[in-house]
């Protein structure tokens, strides 16, 4: 397999709002009661990213990714502006990736052609499950007919399409995963996320859970159901090609890709992350969170950035490792050596080796291995040392 | 200079606890070597390292000079000489009783005779002591100091009648205990301000501004400044740059006559360069009797010393070496483990002084440090007919080469309230201990037992303190050495013989304590990614086995480029965990695992 391995650029931008926050979510995300203004939210986006343009140079972009919150919620000539903006700041390459997130709602459904005129070709759908008890646990809005005829308007108006699923729900039991798994493939995806729900702080979830109210699968029945996930992927043509993402060979989502494999990106909206080069070291961009108060900093500041570092050679090193080996590809050693200025320690990878947890990828890449992934974050922080 | 008929020199004997450096704190205040204002906030104004402040305890010995105006309208000089209370320093403690002439015996009123009192008074009356019997914390509602007095008659055989009773804390009965030292104790028994200088070497001790300071007591002759003194035992020569005494600040006088205590400074580079009871005389007209002298201290347990951060070994070096110039019965020499890297051997007169060299180490040195099993000095009769010491587990020879070992034992005195007799009987059976006598003080069983140092060396004294809910006191004296049936048992982690673990146990006690070790190991190492079997064995024969699970899931699900600063900060939290740990072979074990393995916990 030979592999491009240029993580190229890549360009986030975060909505904020949803319609209703979901119990399980610990992302940026704010319910408003008044209909948000989104004019005045285009017009802080545009400043911050003419601010970011100013930082990073002439780049080119080769994914733009509208993530939330709840993308969806945008009225189509609020991303056709967003769209514009980017295009007339950074060169978007002809073939570029333009996700946007969305609810598998009916409402959301009906705003899917303007969003594919607006320059959208690949949406990611919230669809979590494919049963409507489990819908109503995760505080899912939509039903699962409903979510069905989303996926299926979707797949007609876009080029590209994905949706998320959450597993490891209570009393979930690896038969009943690996149907409902299949189920979905069957919709004719050819990218799925699968994540394992963790009970996050700050959530709903988590005073709940804390409380003995419901309980998740333990260690041992979470490692089963991850165990068929992938099985159950593989065999129908959508490995995993990082821990929670499978796609059909070809159909990964570029812009993670980015992420992943340690390339450089900016962020734009409240809350969200950037990482790119400046000086010759790679800087971290953090912007408020709270949405208005990151559009009045804009209005007031020229951008809504409030926290952000400059990253030593070890923390680039540690940033790559921890991102690059989450995929089935693994990562390239020089390009580690290069970073952190050493290499790896061959007596840890020899170790991990001989436990069968990595394995040599050609002559000098690792990939962590289906019993390493499971234990990843252990496994990194072994090699980290 | 006072007149020899107008000096007296005192200790204080005591149980811990019982109320002496607050008697001290008493007479310095009410003798005027310190004023109220001086005093206030600080307690046990002569224990000066924080540790000993901290943990009540005295580890270096210190004097202090008091001026008393007494009832017979004369002015005496007092020495108070502070002694160590603890066991592990009655080597220090014997030194100092032995430059002095007598002793105040204080005794908690309610509690009465401890095994440490014993063990002190004992002492105070070999080195021919009068002995002034203070009863402290005659105010408490439980005290019965008629009881008590009974008590130290019955049990130590020595005259209570003039018992002094008195509240440190109140300062009820302080200026009895003054007017007793005058009329009770004895003045120095010789001294001639005219014979060649006679000066005993009592202690010394480093600091940071004046160098070394020499604590001395002059039996003959007068100490001067610009004298040039004489150390007999090394024949080394300094002039005397300073003569001063304690009050118990530092106070220059000019001269230190006979039956004096002080101290001078001389341009003395190290404390090792000064012994311990050796003879100060004038080098241009030296004493032709000069003192017997004291033998140095042996450490008695020995353990390793190993900097967390391989990169910490010479910072450990550095601060070894300077505790060493202050403490001559520390000692240490590098050792090189395969498990734990390069480190110190060191040599201690006990847990206790292992603890508080482990301790100021980290704290006034700032380091982190890996402690290895305690282990006391086992004597190998070797086929060839040679004796070795072995001061390391992991340096025994081959078993084929050993004809026999012998360990050292202890006699143990411990006082006990009677219900925790049974418990503390089992404790002392379950550690091989040999009962030599039992009986009654009062209402409290006195327990002698011959014990193996190597059964107390590890948590003997915790397990103690614990079944008898902290009643219970104990003392202990080295007496012989004895063959015992012991064998080398090994600690195996993942296949990996960990040296560091490695220690001597009697053969009829190692499945239970390999057992216990493997459990201890169980807990305090955390999962790995792969299974891990902790073993114990003796020679090639496993006799206990543990196995930590493997982790079965450690991933996060999500990991966007939102996420990469928070999971990059754990991350480094992660190793910083990783650096707190030692890595054998694939696993990695907790510093502290090392002495929390030991603990057996019953």
């Amino acid at each position: 397999m030979t592999l491009n391995l240029d993580p190229g650029f890549g360009i986030y931008l975060h909505w904020p709002f949803c319609a209703a926050k979901c119990p399980y979510c610990d992302f940026n995300s704010h319910v408003r009661h008044k209909p948000v203004d989104q004019e005045r939210f285009v017009r802080a986006f545009t400043r911050e990213l003419e601010h970011l343009r100013e930082r990073t140079g002439p780049r080119e972009a080769v994914s733009i990714f509208l993530g939330g919150g709840t993308p969806s919620l945008m009225k189509p000539e609020t991303v056709g502006a967003l769209l514009d903006t980017v295009a007339r700041l950074w060169t978007v390459r002809s073939d570029a990736e333009i996700t946007l997130e969305a609810n598998p709602s009916s409402v959301d459904a009906d705003r899917f052609r303007g969003y594919r005129l607006a320059g959208v070709n690949r949406v990611s759908l919230g669809v979590q499950a494919l049963n409507d008890p489990d819908l109503r646990f995760l505080g899912r809005l939509h039903g699962v007919d409903e979510a069905k005829r989303a996926i299926a308007l979707a797949r007609e108006t876009f080029p590209r399409m994905s949706f998320d699923l959450i597993y490891a729900r209570p009393n979930q039991t690896p038969e009943a995963w690996g149907r409902e798994l299949e189920e979905a493939i069957g919709l004719a995806a050819d990218h799925l996320s699968l994540y394992q729900l963790t009970i996050e702080e700050g959530t709903a979830f988590y005073g709940l859970h804390q409380r003995g109210k419901f309980a998740v699968p333990d260690g041992e029945t979470g490692a089963e159901l991850y165990r068929v996930t992938q099985e159950v992927t593989a065999a129908n043509g959508l490995p995993a090609y990082e821990i929670s993402n499978h796609a059909r060979p070809g159909a990964e989502s570029r812009h993670n890709l980015v992420y992943w494999r340690y390339g450089e990106y900016v962020g734009a909206g409240p809350g969200a992350h950037g990482r790119f080069k400046e000086k010759g070291r790679r800087i971290v961009t953090m912007t408020e969170r709270l949405p208005e108060a990151w559009a009045a900093l804009v209005e007031e500041k020229g951008h809504g950035i409030v926290d952000g570092e400059r990253l030593d050679s070890e923390e680039e090193a540690d940033e790559f490792l921890l991102m690059g080996l989450r995929l089935a590809e693994g990562i390239d050693l020089d390009r580690y050596e290069k970073l952190a200025g050493r290499p790896l320690s061959n007596r840890q990878i020899g170790n991990l080796l001989s436990e069968g947890l990595i394995a040599p990828v050609g002559n000098s890449r690792i990939r962590a291995t289906p019993s390493g992934m499971i234990v990843l974050d252990a496994l990194v922080a072994d090699l980290a040392r | 200079m006072t007149p020899i008929s107008r000096i007296r020199n005192f200790s204080i004997v005591a149980h811990i606890d019982h109320g002496k450096s607050t008697l001290a704190d008493r007479l310095i205040q009410l003798t005027g070597a310190m004023d109220a204002r001086e005093m206030a906030g600080k307690e046990q104004v002569l224990d000066n390292m924080d540790i000993e402040r901290e943990r009540g305890i005295t580890i270096k010995a210190q004097t202090v000079r008091l001026q008393y105006k007494a009832n017979d309208g004369e002015t005496y000089t007092l020495n108070l000489i502070d002694t160590p209370g603890h066991v592990d320093f009655a080597y220090e403690v014997s030194r100092s009783l032995s430059a002095c002439e007598g002793s105040l015996l204080v005794v908690d009123a309610s509690q009465g005779v401890e095994a440490q009192t014993l063990a002190n008074v004992y002492q105070a009356i070999d080195n021919d002591h009068d002995i002034v019997v203070v009863l402290n914390k005659v105010d408490l509602p439980a005290a019965e100091p008629e009881r008590i007095r009974d008590q130290i008659e019955e049990v130590i055989g020595i005259d209570a009648s003039q018992a002094v009773l008195i509240s440190a804390k109140t300062g009820l009965g302080i200026p009895d205990v003054l007017e007793a030292i005058v009329t009770q104790l004895p003045p120095p028994r010789e001294g001639d301000p005219e014979k060649p200088l006679k000066a005993m070497l009592v202690d010394s001790w480093y600091d940071a501004y004046l160098g070394v300071i020499v604590l001395v007591r002059v039996i003959d002759g007068v100490l001067k400044k610009g004298q040039t003194i004489r150390m007999m035992g090394t024949n080394a020569r300094y002039p005397v740059e300073r003569t001063g005494v304690f009050t118990p600040k530092m106070l220059n006088v000019d001269a230190i006559g006979p039956g004096e205590f002080g101290f001078i400074t001389a341009s003395i580079k190290e404390v090792a360069d000064t012994r311990v009871g050796d003879t100060i005389t004038e080098d241009r007209r030296p004493t032709l009797s000069p003192l017997p002298g004291f033998k140095p201290a042996q450490p008695v347990v020995f353990c390793g010393l190993f900097p967390v951060d391989a990169a910490d070994f010479e910072d450990l070096r550095a601060a070894v070496g300077k505790l060493r110039l202050n403490d001559a019965s520390f000692s240490f020499e590098m050792e090189t483990s395969a498990a734990l890297g390069f480190g110190f051997r060191c040599g201690f007169l006990g847990l206790l002084h292992l603890e508080i060299i482990q301790e100021r180490l980290e704290r006034e040195f700032d380091l982190d440090l890996i402690a290895t099993a305690p282990s006391v000095v086992y004597r190998l009769n070797l086929i060839d007919g040679s004796q070795k010491e072995l001061h390391n587990p992991a340096d025994m020879p081959d078993v084929v080469r050993i004809s026999s070992i012998e360990e050292p034992w202890i006699r143990a005195t411990i006082l006990t309230p009677d219900d925790y007799l049974g418990g503390i009987l089992k404790l002392c059976q379950d550690r091989r201990g040999i009962q030599a006598d039992l009986s009654y003080v009062g209402t409290r069983a006195m327990l002698v037992y011959d014990l193996p140092l190597n059964e107390v060396v590890f948590d003997f004294y915790d397990r103690l303190k614990s079944i008898s809910k902290g009643y219970a006191s104990f003392d202990y004296a080295l007496t012989d050495y004895r063959e015992g049936d012991l064998v080398k048992m090994s600690l195996l982690v993942n296949e990996e013989p960990v040296d560091a673990l490695s220690m001597l146990v009697h053969r009829t006690a190692a499945e239970k304590r390999g057992r216990a070790m493997c459990e201890k190991l169980k807990e305090l190492i955390p999962q790995h990614m792969f299974k891990i079997p902790i073993q114990a064995a003796i020679g090639g024969k496993v006799i206990a086995r543990e196995t930590i699970s493997a982790l079965r899931k450690d991933v996060t699900a999500k990991c966007y480029g939102g996420d990469v600063t928070r999971k990059r900060k754990l991350l480094e939290k992660q190793k910083e965990g990783k650096k707190r740990m030692r890595q054998f072979g694939k696993v990695d074990i907790p510093q502290a695992a090392f002495i929390e393995a030991l603990k057996m916990g019953d």
